[in-house]
C-alpha cells in the first residue's frame, strides 16, 4: 500500500484535535490516543518500507512544482527516523497510561505529545528550509508544553533554561535562512544543493552555514551548547523524559547531517574538522559530567550528550563506513535512550525514587526489572552482542580507516567510562541491598508496577536485542542510506526531475 | 536603503545581547523580543526588498502574470510566518517566566537552582549590587 508522505503530520495533529475534544472523557480520550499512535506508526512503517525497497519518495503539495512548492521528502535516512519516532511514540503513549496522572492527561498531554511526533516527522520529511524551520518551531512549542505540564517548581525551573537557550537558537536558525534566501534565492535543499555550488563568493556561504551549525548544534546539544539538556530533562514525567531524549536532540543531528551532506559542499574544508573536535569534547564532556552524578535520570541525560558526539563524529569523518556508522547509531540510541528513561520510571515505581542513594536491592526482588535495565544500558555502553556495539565498532573503524587514531581512542574511552556510569546504576540501584528504612528493617522494593509500563519497555527492549543480535541487514540498510547521502545527485533528482 | 537596514539589524542585535546576558528573565524576554525583531528586518534586508524600480508584486484585473519588474514578495511572507510563529512563542515565554517568578520567587537565573540543587547545600553567591552575607 503507497501512503501520501503526508500522513505522518496530518495523522497526529487530527488525532490531537481528537484527543482535544474527548479530554472530559478518560477511555474515549485514551483510545483515541491510542488508536492514532498505532496507525501513525502503521504509516510511518509502510513508508519506511517503501523507500528500503525503492530508495527515495518525493511529493509536492498541492501539486506545485518543485522549488517552488512545499516538498516533502523521504530517502532512506528520513523514513528510518520517522518510523522509529513512531514506534517510540506508540510505546510512550501506552507508557504514559501508567505514568502520567490523570489530572495531566486531562489537560491535554495526550495532544502535546501527538502534534511533538507529528512535527518530529515532520521535520524528517521537510524537503526546504523554511518547512525544516516551522516543524522545528511547532516541536519546540509542544516539547515546551509538555516540559512544563506539571508545573512543579523543578520543571519550571528546567523549563526556563530549554526555553531561553532553544529560543535563541530558533533565531540563528531563522537568520541563517534569511541569509541563504538572500544569497541563492532558494529554500528548497535540492535546489539550494545546486546553488550553493555555483554561489559568487562561497567563503559568505561559508560563514553562513556557521548559523545553522550552531543552531542545529543547540538543539543537538553539542558541545559547548549543551548546557540546557541536563538542566531539564531530568525533571518531567519519565514518559515525557523518553520522548524528548530519544528524539528531540535527534532531530537536531539529523539536520546537521541533512546540511552538511545535501546542502554545503562536502569539500569546504573549515566545517569537517571543526565538527570532529566537537564531537570529541561532545563524547568526553557528557561522559564526564554524567560520572559526577548520583541520580539516574540526570546519569542518563548525561549520556545522550556523549552519545550525540558520536553520532557527529559519523557525520565529521565523512566516509561511506562512518556515515552508516552514524544512521546505525541514531537507529539504535533512539530507541535504547528512549527506553532507559522508560525503565528509569519504572525503578522509581518499584523502589522508591530517582536517587541511588535511595534505590536498592531490585536484582533480587524484581529480577524482570533487573533484565529490562540491563539490556538497553549495557548496549548503551557497546557490550557485545548489543546494538551499541555494533555502533561503536563500525565507528570506530571508521576513524582508524580515516587514520584519526586519537578519535578512535576517545571513542573507545568513552565507551568504557559509559560502562562504568551502566554499573554504578547497575550497582547502587540493583546489586547493593535496599537502603535500610527509619525502621532499620530492610525494605524489599515492593511497589506495584502495572504492565502498561512493562509492556513497552519489553518491546523496546526486544527491539534492541534484535538489532544486536541480527545486526546484518540494519547494517545494509543504513550502508544503503550511507551511500544515499553521499550521492545527492540521487535526491536532487528525486525532487527536481531532472539530473543536476 | 539596504546599508540602513543592516546598521539597523547590527545595533538591534547588540541590544538584544547585551539585555539576555544580563541575568533578569524581564530583561531576557526584551531582548528576545529585539532579536526576533532584528531577525525579521534582516529576513527583508536579504530578500532584497529596497531593489531600485521594482513595482509591488501585484496581479493586474485579468492577468496571469504580473507586468515588468516587481519586488520578491517572498520574504515578506517567510517573514509573517516568522511573526506568528514568533508571537505565539513570546506568549508563552511571558507566562512561563511570570509563573516560575511566582513559584521560585526570583527572576534572576543564577538564583533558580530547583532543578539542580547545589550538591554542597551552600546558598547561591550573591550577584553584582547585592549585599553579601
Amino acid at each position: 500500500v503507497r501512503v501520501a508522505l503526508y500522513w505522518p503530520v496530518v495523522l497526529p495533529f487530527l488525532t490531537g484535535v481528537v484527543v482535544l475534544a474527548a479530554s472530559r472523557r478518560p477511555g474515549l480520550r485514551y483510545g483515541a490516543s491510542l488508536g492514532g499512535a498505532v496507525l501513525h506508526f502503521g504509516c510511518v512503517f509502510a513508508i519506511a518500507m517503501e523507500t528500503a525497497a525503492s530508495g527515495i519518495v518525493a511529493e509536492q503539495a498541492g501539486g506545485w512544482p518543485a522549488p517552488f512548492g512545499i516538498t516533502l521528502v523521504a530517502d532512506r535516512l528520513s523514513a528510518a527516523m520517522a518510523a522509529i519516532a513512531g514506534f517510540v511514540g506508540l510505546c510512550v503513549v501506552v507508557y504514559s497510561h501508567a505514568d502520567i496522572s490523570e489530572r495531566l492527561q486531562g489537560a491535554g498531554y495526550h495532544a502535546f505529545l501527538h502534534i511533538l511526533i507529528g512535527s518530529i516527522c515532520g521535520a524528517f520529511l521537510a524537503g526546504d528550509l523554511f518547512n525544516l524551520y516551522v516543524w522545528f518551531e511547532v516541536m519546540l512549542m509542544a516539547s515546551f508544553a509538555l516540559l512544563v505540564l506539571g508545573q512543579t517548581r523543578a520543571q519550571l525551573d528546567g523549563g526556563v533554561k530549554y526555553v531561553t537557550i532553544n529560543l535563541v537558537a530558533t533565531l540563528l536558525f531563522l537568520s541563517g535562512i534569511g541569509l541563504v534566501y538572500g544569497m541563492t534565492g532558494t529554500l528548497n535543499l535540492a535546489d539550494l544543493h545546486l546553488k550553493a555550488r555555483e554561489a559568487a563568493r562561497p567563503e559568505l556561504m561559508m560563514a553562513v552555514s556557521a548559523f545553522f551549525l550552531t543552531a542545529f548544534g543547540i538543539k543537538a546539544a553539542v558541545f559547548p551548547f549543551f548546557f540546557w539538556l541536563p538542566a531539564s530533562y531530568h525533571t518531567p514525567p519519565a514518559a515525557v523524559s523518553a520522548v524528548f531524549s530519544g528524539l528531540l536532540t535527534k532531530v537536531g543531528v539529523y539536520a546537521l547531517i541533512r546540511l552538511y551532506t545535501l546542502v554545503f559542499p562536502s569539500d569546504w574544508i573549515v566545517a569537517h574538522p571543526l565538527l570532529l573536535v566537537l564531537a570529541v569534547l561532545t563524547m568526553v564532556t557528557g561522559v564526564l559530567g554524567a560520572a559526577a552524578q548520583g541520580e539516574v535520570r540526570r546519569i542518563l541525560s548525561f549520556h545522550i550528550i556523549s552519545q550525540v558526539g558520536y553520532m557527529v563524529m559519523g557525520l565529521a569523518l565523512f566516509s561511506p563506513l562512518a556515515l552508516a556508522g552514524t544512521v546505525f547509531y541514531l537507529l539504535h540510541h533512539i530507541v535504547v535512550k528512549a527506553n532507559l528513561f522508560l525503565v528509569g520510571g519504572i525503578m522509581r515505581r518499584a523502589g522508591g525514587g530517582f536517587d541511588l542513594s535511595a534505590l536498592g536491592g531490585l536484582y533480587r526482588h524484581r529480577p524482570g526489572i533487573a533484565l529490562l535495565f540491563f539490556v538497553p544500558a549495557f548496549s548503551l555502553a557497546g557490550f557485545p552482542p548489543l546494538s551499541g556495539f555494533w555502533a561503536k565498532l563500525v565507528l570506530v573503524r571508521a576513524s582508524l580507516d580515516a587514520g584519526h587514531y586519537a578519535v578512535a581512542a576517545a571513542a573507545v574511552a568513552v565507551g568504557f567510562l559509559t560502562l562504568y556510569s551502566m554499573t554504578k546504576i547497575w550497582g547502587e540501584a540493583f546489586w547493593k541491598p535496599a537502603p535500610a528504612g527509619a525502621d532499620g528493617r530492610d525494605p524489599a522494593p515492593d511497589g506495584a508496577v502495572s504492565p502498561w509500563l512493562l509492556v513497552p519497555s519489553a518491546a523496546m527492549g526486544c527491539v534492541t536485542v534484535v538489532l544486536g543480535v541480527a545486526a546484518g541487514p540494519f547494517m545494509d540498510f543504513s550502508m544503503q542510506a550511507a551511500a544515499d547521502l553521499l550521492s545527492p545527485e540521487v535526491y536532487v533528482r528525486a525532487v527536481l526531475g531532472r539530473v543536476p | 536603503m539596504s546599508t540602513l537596514l543592516s546598521l539597523l539589524v547590527g545595533v538591534l542585535v547588540a541590544a538584544s545581547v547585551y539585555l539576555m546576558l544580563s541575568r533578569h528573565l524581564v530583561r531576557f524576554i526584551f531582548g528576545l523580543v529585539l532579536a526576533s525583531n532584528a531577525v525579521n528586518l534582516l529576513i527583508f534586508a536579504a530578500g532584497q526588498v529596497a531593489r531600485q524600480g521594482a513595482d509591488p508584486p501585484l496581479v493586474p484585473p485579468g492577468a496571469a502574470l504580473p507586468g515588468g519588474a516587481v519586488a520578491n514578495a517572498l520574504p515578506q511572507a517567510l517573514v509573517l510566518t516568522a511573526i506568528v510563529i514568533g508571537f505565539a512563542l513570546l506568549t508563552f515565554v511571558f507566562v512561563l517566566f511570570y509563573r516560575t517568578g511566582e513559584e521560585l520567587g526570583t527572576v534572576v537565573p543564577e538564583e533558580m537552582r530547583a532543578a539542580e540543587p547545589d550538591p554542597s547545600g551552600a546558598p547561591p553567591a550573591p550577584g553584582p549590587g547585592e549585599e553579601g552575607p
